[in-house]
């Protein structure tokens, strides 16, 4: 189990240093001067020449590029050109709303998508299927911030259920002490069960925003290998000595179905991390999302670049977590490795 | 190729496509929603093509007095903030959309294609060099590396158009490479480079034209993709700019106002929005069905 871990850490370091090469780019991509860029609009020529000799931008390529990974391993991915705050402390305050979304986000998508697949494999040409079907196409088709507007429209404005799309927390409530910043989890930690209440409320429509939007590849993963599992011997053999239906579509062929599903989840979390920046404009959600197109709409390139990367880094930690959870899941990985 | 193959070759082609027109037709008739789709298709292409020269206002001409009315008979969609009638807008929209669309999947086509194909075909280092770039565009989430490309290289339509390609690039190498890596061992490969062919003369003429058909079908599978990551990045304030009809855009302008109850500016634009991606992606369906019957699901 030991070496599976360590050779899918040691898989996933090219990824990361490919992730590190590519943001770097991306600022000396940056049309124009980047120094004069970073100096703002208002700077003099001096200043600009300030600048450059400060951000080591007078320097060949590879000596920025080895200062660029420094700055980086200690944590330091510039200031905010508009605030003027560092931008690694912003993103980790804003990190916690960001992730509370996206991985509610993920398990209302498992809650529907999961047994809406099981159901349709074992009723084949069903009702059901056709709506699996359906509702798997239509939702890769929604785009996300449309679906969130409706739902906004439809709970919000029509029937009155969900409160004003503006942020984590109602106006009135203040936020729970932070232990993890998961606001559900937290208040749960104090106890505070209106606390707990008014930011499930705020995360309703946001979560199933992203929900509806990935459900369809999970959806269609479950149907596809539950077919492939309920087809094989070892489910005909379970049936033949007569266990319970549930038994052998649960514990038998759901058991043996879910390695595909899991594989699924690296492209499903690079559909949500995506999609999260779009639900997050539209819910006006204060995560890291809605501080990365804040600083596309000043023209801010270091928060971007860092958010670019936060989220990069993470989705590269996410599929590293899939790869051992599946070698946790699945033993003749482990052999193998 | 000799002069006296051709006539058989042609021959051969023209029942090909023969066989796949009635397979087609087969399709079609058998797959209501196939057919249902490709309906769609052709009504979006109308407007795209003749849009502009039908609509019943100027998409960009406001009219103050007749802002933020529901749809009515005389603007079925009603008017947006500034009075521009929906309709005409949404329809006007068509061709930028598509447009953005087209383009980037030709050029994802054109790199990731022949990478992919040069990469399965010659195998060795231009296989390790495509496949390390393909991994690490798919390192990042899709549409945030798109927002960083497109916010790094300048805020312009070119740069969505590009920055689409990019992150679609890993799909259609991918495809493209394992096509070229059965096909590279192929009788005719052999052939062909026993006529004396060059191999980049056969990687072009001979592997390529092989593996259209399922390049095809994928151009058509993420055309929705491509749809919807420029929708978008329109919406975050990306690319296209106001006044300009855009279906993203358009989207973004009516959310202020959905909360306040006029739901009519967001939900035309995002629904032809939907009925594009939803069109493409049945089409993309229907189109490998026909292609490649087995990986029908």
């Amino acid at each position: 189990m030991l070496s599976l871990i360590v050779k899918r850490v040691a898989a996933a370091v090219p990824s990361l240093i490919g992730v590190v090469i590519v943001t770097f780019l991306l600022t000396r991509a940056l049309p124009g001067d980047p120094a004069a860029y970073f100096a703002g609009p208002a700077a003099t020529a001096e200043a600009i020449e300030q600048v450059r000799v400060k951000l080591g931008l007078d320097q060949p390529l590879y000596v920025q590029f080895v200062r660029y990974v420094g700055d980086l391993a200690r944590g330091d991915l510039g200031n905010s050109l508009t605030t003027g705050q560092p931008v690694g402390q912003e993103l980790r305050s804003r990190l916690p709303a960001s992730a509370e979304l996206t991985l509610l986000g993920l398990l209302v998508s498992v809650a529907i998508a999961v047994p809406l697949g099981i159901l349709a494999a074992t009723r084949p040409n069903s009702l059901v299927d056709h709506a699996c079907r359906a509702i798997s196409t239509a939702g890769v088709s929604l785009p996300v911030f449309f679906t969130g507007l409706v739902l906004i429209y439809v709970f919000y404005y029509l029937l009155g259920w969900a409160p004003a799309p503006l942020g984590r927390l109602d106006v009135f409530f203040s936020p729970p002490a932070q232990v993890t910043g998961f606001y559900l989890i937290d208040s749960t930690l104090d106890g505070n069960g209106e606390v707990f209440l008014a930011s499930l409320k705020q995360l309703i429509l946001p979560a199933l925003t992203l929900g509806i939007f990935s459900l369809a590849p999970i959806a269609r993963m479950t149907r596809a290998s539950m077919l492939a599992a309920l087809a094989s011997d070892f489910v005909r053999t379970a049936r033949a000595s007569g266990l319970s239906p549930f038994t052998v579509v649960v514990t038998y062929a759901f058991r043996n179905a879910m390695l595909p599903v899991i594989t699924t989840l690296g492209m499903v979390f690079s559909f949500l991390l995506g999609a999260n920046v779009l639900v997050e404009k539209v819910f006006a959600w204060p995560g890291i999302g809605s501080f990365a197109v804040e600083a596309l709409i000043a023209s801010d390139f270091a928060p971007l670049q860092g958010f670019v990367l936060t989220m990069a880094i993470m989705y590269v930690a996410l599929n590293l977590a899939i790869d051992i959870l599946y070698g946790v899941i699945d033993p003749r990985v482990r052999i193998e490795a | 190729m000799s002069n006296v193959a051709l006539p058989g070759r042609r021959g051969a082609s023209e029942h090909g496509l023969f066989a796949i027109l009635r397979h087609a037709r087969y399709i079609l008739g058998e797959n209501a929603v196939t057919a249902f789709a490709f309906a769609l298709f052709m009504l979006i292409v109308l407007a795209a093509l003749i849009g502009p020269y039908v609509v019943p206002y100027d998409p960009l001409a406001s009219d103050t007095a007749a802002a933020l009315k529901p749809p009515s008979l005389a603007h079925w969609c009603g008017t947006d903030q500034l009075g521009r009638d929906v309709l005409s807008r949404v329809i006007v929209a068509a061709r930028l959309d598509l447009m953005i669309a087209v383009a980037s999947v030709a050029l994802v086509f054109l790199m990731g294609g022949l990478a992919g194909v040069a990469a399965g075909f010659f195998g060795g280092w231009t296989d390790r060099i495509v496949g390390r770039i393909a991994d690490t565009i798919m390192a990042f989430p899709l549409f945030v590396l798109a927002m960083g490309i497109v916010a790094a290289l300048g805020n312009a339509v070119q740069n969505i158009v590009l920055a689409t390609a990019i992150v679609n690039f890993p799909l259609y190498a991918r495809v493209a490479r394992a096509e070229a890596n059965v096909l590279r061992e192929a009788g005719f490969v052999h052939a062909a480079r026993l006529c004396g062919n060059g191999e980049a003369r056969i990687l072009l003429g001979h592997v390529l034209p092989n593996i259209m058909p399922i390049m095809v079908v994928q151009m058509s599978l993420t055309m929705g993709y491509a749809i919807l990551n420029a929708a978008g990045l329109s919406f975050i304030g990306l690319g296209v700019r106001p006044p300009t009809a855009e279906w993203g855009i358009m989207v973004a302008e009516g959310a202020a106002f959905m909360v306040s109850g006029e739901w009519w500016i967001a939900l035309f634009p995002g629904a032809a929005l939907m009925i594009a991606v939803f069109c493409f992606n049945l089409l993309g369906d229907g189109l490998r069905d026909i292609v490649d019957p087995r990986r029908r699901t």
